[in-house]
């Protein structure tokens, strides 16, 4: 991974000053994942140039990184784009090996540490997620000149298109500890990918690197985010300490599910799980199971109800059960509340016994996560193995999808959605579904109802039809 | 005295405080056997006379004993069990796991319990507790019996006390020691001249002489075989009296074992006396044959059903024997509802259109190791289902008379003359239900598993990979009927010491020298992607054999289970393309089958790899291509100042060849295809079809018969090229190596080395590793990196542990290869299911990816 950094501030050999490290040796530092090297491939009174270059060992890489539960594996492999790109290893290799520069510091010439000089900073490969427009959002608010050039995947197939790294000139008269500050908070925000763990001491780094800067930044809250590598916690805590005298604006995380983006002008979750629980109610229902109860939300609401003596939630995800479990604080509730409520780890794909003799079983937003040529065995498994009174199905409405202005056509709301449904697809769906396992089934509408594309969620209501006429006699 | 104790038994030890029941129990039991209620006083409290912790002691006395009672151990009490509300639980306790009970009563006179009492310590308790155990244990005594203990014995002196003998005692239906082989023959209804036949046929000798004024049947059996009758050899058909005689004379010869049926149950009610019984469902008709016969011959007849056993466990517990079937957990006990389950079976408490009781479909749930062979309930073809097959083919309603040959699993029959009697409804169908119907139970994939194979492995599944699997299975595997096979990971060869080589053949092969194989297969490794491919002949085909609802020939699908191709139709045409071939290559006719299943590479990589190989390793490429002449430009400069930095030149010049040779090493496996057009399938393994997994064939066959498919079609059907070898042959040796260097070093990943058997037995003759690979230079730098071949980097990539993977290796091909047989011997699909989710269980463990 290369860098230079070229001045054409007269004498350009004070650039050696600055940086602390002579024009005329090769110095190297041993760093945690490899070593850099400080060079200058030209030192001239007009013009100077020093190259920083990091050989990253891919070994020591692979063999010390364990990748955090949920986050991109690339890292993790021996083939790895670390040891060509400007990363965070860079950023690393500049507060290591430019320490002083990049307090401001220089003995020898302290008036010319504060000054700004003409820079230019050549990355010859960049990864930029999100593209040409995200690098210059980034670095021409700033007073850079932008340069970027992107590069093919792979020459010998140019139709697999353009790789997502750039070859970048920055240009910028500025004093240098402020471009390296830039350099050091912005490279990783571009990659969003670190090779270490990200915890609260990132908080310190861009209270630190970001300071003069980064408040009056247009793009504040979006580096924040990128710099803490979308854990969204940390980012809230810092865009809290960064930003504090000021009512920031609570902007959409960027990488929060397109789903939730999408939909939540209408907070359409709450009012979906909302109206299954008055449904729920008005069936007089007393046990509950959740079946692909995720995080636990409906379940949290059922809580709140007295009347729902018995509870039972179970995902297929072992580990969104956990979270469930801390959001339900199950080990701290009170005994009486605690024995209403269980968590079961089971899928729709089996039948399942421990599930059985419920009033009522909901699935919220699950079926359309199921393959559609293995909803037969969900039904067989729901509706013929458990067969409760009530079952409680919501779905997205696929006509609806056309009042999502950043949604495209054709496209579903979630990327593991296996199918949306129309209403008539879903009724259709709905009715053989309460044929052929003796249920009555009624349609209900959820969220804000569009006058042609109906509403954003649909719900189908089955009712057993032995259980209806034993309540009649 | 000599004390009989069942070995499924629960005994109680009755006698007051200082009666000398620990001593007792010391003596005679294990030390695991006995429970005593004192010590488990002191695990509830710490005080083991603490009357006040009584009630938890006891709770943990009868967990502990109705744990060691489902497992099929004897549990002894030792607590005094003077008083009958004690001695009601625990009685209630043994019929709940259909154990017998027996008390062994300890009446040591009061004196000297008082005296041994006296002389404890902790025993503080007054002389009155002694006193008043000591009249309950008298008043107690006589109704023993009443309250449903089996057996009593009294042991009145201590004299006796230390004399007694226990003698251990099989259960009744324990007869695990007769090891057959066995011919089992279904449901007869007095349809004796189908039952000669079917003797003859299986190769039994029969005649009939005088004796005593009768006649008897003399059987000759071939090769030490022995007919089991599996009960109703009575009622309905013509000659119920003569076929009650055959079986009595075979039985009494030792050439046949019986167990009861409920027609023989009513029959032996009905000689007992009982006229109130009604003559009917065929009984009239026995009654009227038995008339013919004399009185003697009818006492004969009772006695024999009066000393059948409801069930047999036979051949060292690998089979069950019963009329109407058994229960895993019912098996080899003895109670009132056990041989009601055995002669009749058990109903759902409803009643179906012809008022006839609706049976429970205990087949369909059983899990059970042993095979359970049983009639009782017509079917118009015996069929295996969960270990399970009933024989009734309806003889008597015009059917057929079956047995089955044990251990050979061979059924054999002989057709009804005619129809003897007109049955209530018709015969039940085939089996209601079709493969797919049968649900997948939760139950056959949580928690900790152990799959049995029938390679003499067992293997482990731990909790938690299972449940990841069952995520990853529920989620995005394709529809789990087509699920009966994933394809087992593969290992690498060991690590070569070789100056730039990882993997090398030299070790592939000294690995299987070492293992004592003498020869083996090399094959070209495809770098595609996995894929396996279910084919039908038809839609039809599916439906009927997977299960499966919709009009699909088949599927593809890659290692982890999901459908290879997103697009339907493609597929499908794909599969069209495949099941012509192998028409044409006569497969169809020659395996007899109407599908397959095959073991597969579908290529081009880019065909399904494309993201990964544009997110990754074409991204790769593209960051070094544009950092690697950038710095060498950079450092070039600085060279031309006269700064040293020839190392970093070096470096970064090696770099930018080894970059030109990782891009071409991924290039060689990609290329457009448009449609079928392109793609390219190299099938390996022919692992299926109907009733035969093809791995008691050699590596040799399976290459043959993928030659005649790329034959058949050879633009879509590539076939594999391959070399034998005997490993003592070190020219032969030398030639594969070449052949390996040629074919790496022009751009294919590399090979496998395969023992030339299937399944391969090694040294100790225990099963080892069936392949390993070997892959190329160039190839592994899509692995471990453009750069690995660098001393520095090879030398430490050197120390890669294979173990585990290896270890899982044999495990996944073992259970891929039993999870196949299951489904080709036409297992539930659950039974398949286990094996499958076991090996993607196996697949979710920590293991280094590169590998």
């Amino acid at each position: 991974m290369l860098m230079t950094i070229t001045t054409t501030h007269q004498p350009a050999q004070d650039l050696g000053f600055l940086l602390h490290k002579h024009p005329d040796h090769v110095q190297s530092f041993e760093l945690s994942h490899g070593t850099a090297h400080v060079f200058y491939p030209e030192s001239s009174a007009e013009r100077c140039t020093a190259a920083l270059l990091l050989d990253i060992d891919p070994i020591k890489l692979v063999r010390s990184y364990k990748a955090p539960p949920g986050t991109s594996r690339t890292l993790g492999h021996y083939v790895n784009d670390r040891p060509y790109v400007a990363s965070s290893f860079l950023s690393t290799a500049i507060s290591k090996v430019f320490g002083t520069a990049l307090s401001g510091n220089c003995n020898k010439r302290p008036e010319l540490a504060k000054q700004a000089i003409p820079l230019s900073f050549h990355l010859p490969a960049l990864p930029v997620r999100g593209g040409e427009k995200v690098l210059r959002d980034l670095f021409e608010p700033l007073g850079y000149t932008v340069e970027a050039e992107a590069h093919l995947l792979d020459p010998k197939f140019p139709n697999w298109g353009k790789a997502a790294i750039f070859t970048v000139t920055l240009s910028v008269t500025l004093p240098l500890h402020q471009a390296l500050s830039h350099l050091y908070v912005l490279i990783p925000a571009l990659d969003r990918e670190k090779h270490y763990y990200i915890g609260p001491a990132e908080i310190e780094k861009l209270i630190n690197h970001g300071e003069g800067w980064l408040a009056e930044h247009p793009h504040r809250e979006t580096i924040t985010r990128r710099y803490m590598v979308n854990r969204q916690a940390l980012a809230t805590v810092a865009i809290e300490q960064l930003f504090q005298d000021e009512s920031a604006p609570q902007d959409l995380p960027e990488s929060q599910q397109v789903e939730t983006a999408i939909e939540k002008p209408l907070s359409l979750n709450s009012i979906r799980l909302n109206t299954v629980v008055s449904i729920l109610e008005q069936e007089q229902v007393r046990s509950v199971v959740d079946l692909g109860c995720g995080e636990g939300k409906l379940l949290k609401k059922l809580l709140t109800h007295p009347r729902f003596a018995r509870i039972v939630g179970m995902d297929v995800s072992h580990r969104i059960l956990e979270v469930a479990a801390r959001r339900l604080k199950l080990d701290h509730l009170g005994e009486r509340v605690r024995e209403r409520i269980e968590l079961v780890h089971g899928s729709l794909a089996y039948s399942d016994q421990r599930l059985a003799g419920f009033d009522a079983a909901c699935l919220v937003e699950v079926i359309e996560h199921v393959d559609p040529e293995r909803l037969g065995l969900l039904a067989r498994n729901v509706f013929g193995a458990l067969a409760p009174g009530l079952v409680v199905v919501t779905t997205p409405n696929a006509e609806f999808n056309a009042t999502f202005e950043d949604l495209p056509a054709g496209k579903f709301r979630h990327g593991d959605h296996r199918f949306e449904w129309t209403r008539a697809e879903f009724q259709n769906w709905a009715q053989k579904v309460a044929d052929q396992f003796g249920y009555s089934v009624r349609y209900q509408d959820i969220g804000e109802v569009h006058e042609e594309h109906g509403p954003p969620t649909q719900c189908a209501i089955f009712k057993q039809k032995k259980a209806e006429n034993n309540a009649e006699t | 005295m000599k004390i009989s104790i069942p070995d499924l038994s629960l005994v109680l030890l009755v006698g007051p405080s200082g009666s000398g029941k620990s001593t007792f129990a010391a003596r005679h039991f294990l030390p695991t056997e006995v429970i005593s209620s004192d010590r488990c006083r002191g695990m509830v409290c710490d005080d083991e006379n603490s009357l006040e912790a009584s009630s938890d002691a006891f709770d943990l006395v009868h967990y502990w004993a109705g744990k060691r009672l489902k497992r099929g151990k004897r549990a002894v009490i030792d607590a005094t069990n003077v008083q009958r509300d004690a001695r009601a639980s625990l009685i209630k306790l043994a019929r709940d796991y259909h154990a017998r009970v027996v008390a062994i009563v300890l009446e040591t006179p009061e004196a000297v319990c008082h005296e041994r009492n006296a002389s404890r310590p902790d025993r503080n308790f007054g002389p009155h507790v002694v006193r008043g155990q000591h009249r309950d244990m008298r008043r107690s005594i006589k109704h023993l019996k009443k309250e449903g203990l089996h057996h009593v014995y009294r042991l009145d002196t201590p004299e006796k006390a230390a004399e007694a003998e226990i003698v251990p005692t099989p259960m009744w239906p324990d007869r695990r020691d007769e090891r057959g082989p066995f011919d089992l023959i279904g449901d007869i209804h007095g349809c004796f001249d189908e039952t000669l036949l079917l003797l003859a046929k299986l190769g039994y000798r029969v005649r009939e002489e005088p004796h005593e004024g009768e006649t008897r049947f003399i059987v000759d059996a071939p090769q030490g075989r022995r007919v089991v009758f599996l009960g109703d050899l009575v009622d309905r058909g013509p000659a119920s009296n003569r076929v009650l005689r055959l079986a009595m004379d075979m039985v009494e010869a030792g050439v046949a074992l019986c167990v009861p049926g409920n027609h023989e149950n009513k029959l032996e009610r009905w000689l007992g006396g009982r006229k109130k019984i009604k003559p009917s469902h065929g009984l009239a008709a026995t009654i009227e044959q038995l008339e013919t016969e004399t009185p003697a011959f009818r006492e004969r007849v009772r006695t024999f059903i009066n000393g059948l056993v409801s069930h047999m466990i036979l051949d060292e517990g690998r089979l069950i024997v019963a009329h109407a079937g058994m229960k895993e957990s019912y098996a080899g006990r003895a109670s009132g509802v056990v041989r009601s389950f055995a002669l009749y079976g058990e109903t759902t408490g409803e009643t179906d259109s012809y008022g006839l009781p609706v049976r429970y479909d205990w087949a369909a749930e059983y899990r059970g190791k042993a095979a359970v062979v049983y009639g009782h309930t017509p079917v118009p073809n015996a069929t295996w289902v969960n270990r399970t097959i009933c024989l009734d083919t309806g003889c008597v309603f015009g059917g057929k008379l079956t047995a089955l040959r044990w251990p050979e699993r061979e059924l054999v029959a002989v057709p009804a003359a005619k129809m003897y009697y007109e049955p209530a409804k018709p015969m039940a169908e085939e089996r209601a239900e079709r493969p797919g119907d049968e649900p997948f139970r939760i139950e056959d994939v949580r928690g900790k598993r152990i799959v049995n194979t029938r390679f003499d492995r067992q293997v482990v599944i731990r909790e938690e990979f299972g449940m990841a699997a069952m995520e990853v299975i529920s989620r995005f595997a394709v529809d789990p009927r087509w699920l009966t096979y994933l394809p087992a990971t593969m290992a690498p060869t060991e690590t070569s010491k070789r100056a730039g080589y990882l993997e090398h053949p030299e070790e592939a092969f000294a690995t299987f020298r070492r293992m004592e194989i003498s020869e083996v297969i090399c094959q070209e490794k495809h770098m595609g992607s996995r894929a396996v491919v279910q084919l039908c002949q038809s839609a039809e085909v599916a439906r009927q054999r997977f299960g499966t609802e919709d009009d699909a020939i088949g599927i593809v699908y890659t290692r982890s289970g999901r459908r290879f191709f997103t697009d339907r139709d493609l597929e499908q045409a794909f599969l069209t393309r495949l099941v012509t071939a192998v028409g044409k290559a006569g497969l169809w006719d020659s395996l007899e089958t109407e599908w397959l299943t095959l073991d597969c590479e579908l290529m081009p990589w880019s065909a399904k790899g494309l993201d990964l190989l544009q997110q990754q390793y074409a991204r790769v490429g593209a960051a070094a291509s544009a950092a690697i002449p950038a710095t060498l430009a950079v450092l070039e400069q600085a060279q031309g100042r006269g700064i040293d930095v020839a190392p970093q030149l070096a470096a970064w010049r090696h770099r930018e060849t080894n970059l030109a040779l990782y891009r071409r090493a991924y290039g060689h496996y990609c290329w457009e295809t448009d449609g079928l057009q392109g793609l390219r399938l190299a099938p390996f393994h022919i692992l299926a079809g109907e009733g035969k997994a093809h791995y008691d064939k050699d590596h040799l066959w399976h290459m043959q018969q993928a030659e005649a498919l790329a034959a058949a079609d050879p633009e879509l059907i590539q076939a594999t090229r391959y070399r034998r070898l005997m490993l003592d042959d070190a020219e032969a040796e030398s030639r594969v190596t070449q052949w390996w260097l040629d074919m790496t070093e022009a751009g294919g990943e590399g090979m496998v080395v395969k023992p030339i058997a299937f399944v391969p037995y090694g040294k100790d003759n225990r099963i080892i590793l069936p392949a390993v690979k070997c892959r190329g230079r160039d190839y592994l730098r899509i692995i471990y990196g453009p750069d690995y071949t660098e001393p520095a980097q090879l030398e430490r990539l050197r120390s890669r542990g294979l173990n585990h993977k290896r270890r899982n290796a044999v495990r996944e091909y073992l259970l891929g290869l039993e999870a196949l047989a299951r489904f080709a011997a036409g297992d539930s699909i659950s039974q398949v299911h286990e094996c499958v989710t076991a090996i993607a269980a196996l697949e979710t463990e920590p293991i280094d990816p590169r590998l």
